[in-house]
C-alpha cells in the first residue's frame, strides 16, 4: 500500500508513491539517484547519511521518506552553486579533510548546519558540533581545519 | 536494514491521533522523532503493524510559561529545549541535559515526549523529569490523566501510559528560590547514551544548609529512579565536600540490579553512580544562589 509524498530536494519538487517503510536515505539514493548520501552504520551512529531537512541536519537512515513529506531537503549534491564549490567543499579540498571520502558528505552537511547556527565556532564547538559523525580515516584533525577554513571564508 | 511493513498514518491533530490509537490499539505504535523506535524496527526488534506519526501535529510542540514553571509540548525537540532561553532561565538542567542527548542530528529530531514514553534505561530526560518533579499529561479518547514523574517510569522500557494514551504535555513546576540544578553523565563514547547519568536539584538556605534535594539516577538500573537515601543524607547538611561525598555514596542504594552489559559491568555502574552523583550535587549546589 503506497503513500503519496511530495518532497523538495535541492530545490526540485519530487512526487511519488513509496512504501511507508522506505528509509529517507534509500529514497534519496535509489528513487532520486542522489548517491552522495551514504549509508554507513545503518544504526544511527556514524552520520554518513546526514542531510538537511527543513533547515536542520538529520540522519536520513533513521527517518522514513514519508516523515519528510512536504519538506525541503538539501543533500551534498545541492551545495555547489553553478559548478562553484561551496566553501565547505573547498575547505575539505584545501585542508585535506578526507581520505576515503565515505564520511565526507555527512561531515559536510553536519558542518553546514553547525555553521548556519554558529558562524564562528571554536575548535571545541566544531568537534562537539560534529559529534554525530564518525571518521575512520583521518583522525578528525584535518576535518576541523576544513571547517575552520570554510567558516572563515563564509564570514568574509 | 529495512523494517517490516506497516500501515502509516499522519494525523494533523491530537484528536485525530487519539482516534487512530483507539482504533488500532496494541497493533499501533506512536512515532514521534523515531530515533529510539526506528532503530529498533530496523533491527526487527519491534514490528508494529501500524505507525501513527505525530510529526505533522504542529500543536504538540511548544514551550510556554506556566506559573513560575513551564508547560512543554511532547513533540518539542531536544534542540528546541537546548536552545530555549525560557528553559535555560526556568529549568536550566533541562536545557543542559537536552543538549547532552546523543548528537546534534538526533537532537534535531528526538522529542521529549518520545524520550519519556520510550523510557530507555539509558535515556537522559527521564532522570531530569523525575528530579524536577514534573507532571506528565496525557490525551486519549477518554479522560486526560496527569501522572507524577515519580510514578511514570514503571520498569525497563515500561511507563504508566495506557495503550490508548498519548503523552501530550510535560508540566514542570517552578524551582524554589536559591535552587541550583545540574545533570552529569558518563556517556558511551559512540552513542553518548548514559552509562550512568545523575540529575540533581538542590535548594540551599541562607546559612548554606541544604534545605531540600531531589536526585535521580538513569543508566544504572532498568529505569530512572530517585536516589532517596542520598537525598536524605544531603538534606540538612552544610554541603561541604564530606557531606556531598557521604550523600553521593548512597546514590545507588535504591538500585538492586545494576545493568551489566558490554559498555560497563554492574560493579562499574555502581561506582559511576556515586561519582556522578557527587559531581551533579556539587555543581547544583554551586549554582544555587
Amino acid at each position: 500500500m503506497g503513500s503519496s509524498i511530495s518532497i523538495t530536494v535541492n530545490g526540485t519538487v519530487h512526487t511519488g508513491e513509496v512504501e511507508p517503510r522506505l528509509l529517507l536515505a534509500h529514497y534519496l539514493r535509489e528513487a532520486l539517484d542522489l548517491t552522495g548520501t551514504h549509508v554507513g552504520c545503518d544504526t544511527t551512529s556514524c552520520g554518513a547519511c546526514t542531510v538537511i531537512l527543513n533547515g536542520a541536519a538529520v540522519k536520513s537512515c533513521t527517518l522514513f521518506a514519508v516523515q519528510a513529506n512536504g519538506g525541503e531537503i538539501k543533500t551534498i549534491e545541492g551545495l555547489a552553486n553553478n559548478g562553484e564549490l561551496h566553501p565547505l567543499q573547498e575547505g575539505f579540498w584545501e585542508k585535506h579533510g578526507l581520505q576515503c571520502g565515505y564520511c565526507t558528505p555527512g561531515m559536510i552537511m553536519s558542518a553546514y548546519d553547525l555553521l548556519q547556527r554558529n558562524p564562528d565556532p571554536s575548535e571545541q564547538e566544531i568537534r562537539s558540533g560534529l559529534s554525530g559523525n564518525l571518521c575512520r580515516c583521518t583522525g578528525y584533525h584535518n576535518i576541523v581545519k576544513s571547517v575552520q577554513f570554510a567558516a572563515e571564508k563564509m564570514r568574509s | 536494514m529495512t523494517t517490516s511493513a506497516f500501515e502509516y498514518h499522519a494525523p494533523i491533530s491530537v484528536s485525530g491521533a487519539v482516534q487512530l490509537l483507539a482504533q488500532h490499539g496494541e497493533n499501533a505504535k506512536l512515532l514521534a522523532g523515531g530515533h529510539s523506535l526506528v532503530p529498533l524496527m530496523k533491527l526487527r526488534l519491534a514490528q508494529p503493524e501500524v505507525l501513527i506519526d505525530l510529526g505533522k501535529i504542529e500543536s504538540m510542540a511548544y514551550i510556554r510559561e506556566q506559573g513560575d514553571g513551564l508547560a512543554i509540548g511532547a513533540m518539542t525537540t531536544q534542540t528546541q529545549l537546548e536552545t530555549s532561553s525560557l528553559v535555560k532561565s526556568r529549568v536550566p538542567m533541562l536545557a543542559e541535559a537536552a543538549g547532552m542527548v546523543a548528537d546534534p542530528q538526533v537532537r534535531n529530531v528526538g522529542t521529549i515526549g518520545g524520550s519519556l514514553a520510550h523510557a530507555d534505561p539509558a535515556g537522559d530526560l527521564p532522570a531530569v523529569v523525575v528530579a524536577v518533579g514534573a507532571q506528565l499529561v496525557t490525551s486519549s479518547t477518554g479522560d486526560h490523566r496527569t501522572i507524577e514523574a515519580d510514578d511514570f517510569f514503571v520498569d525497563l522500557l515500561t511507563t504508566d501510559l495506557r495503550p490508548t494514551e498519548i503523552l501530550s504535555e510535560i508540566s514542570i513546576p517552578g524551582l524554589p528560590p536559591h535552587t541550583g540544578t545540574a545533570y552529569a553523565k558518563f556517556g558511551n563514547k559512540a552513542s553518548h547514551y548514559a552509562v550512568v547519568g545523575v540529575a540533581a536539584v538542590v535548594t540551599v538556605g541562607s546559612n548554606g544548609v541544604c534545605q531540600s534535594a531531589r536526585i535521580a539516577v538513569t543508566g544504572a538500573g532498568p529505569k530512572a529512579v530517585r536516589a532517596a537515601s542520598a537525598e536524605d543524607a544531603l538534606t540538612g547538611s552544610n554541603l561541604d565536600d564530606s557531606a556531598i561525598s557521604a550523600a553521593a555514596g548512597r546514590a545507588g542504594d535504591g538500585i538492586t540490579d545494576f545493568n551489566e552489559d558490554v559498555h560497563a559491568s554492574a560493579e562499574y555502574r555502581a561506582h559511576l553512580t556515586t561519582v556522578y552523583a557527587a559531581r551533579a550535587i556539587r555543581t547544583a549546589a554551586s549554582r544555587a544562589s
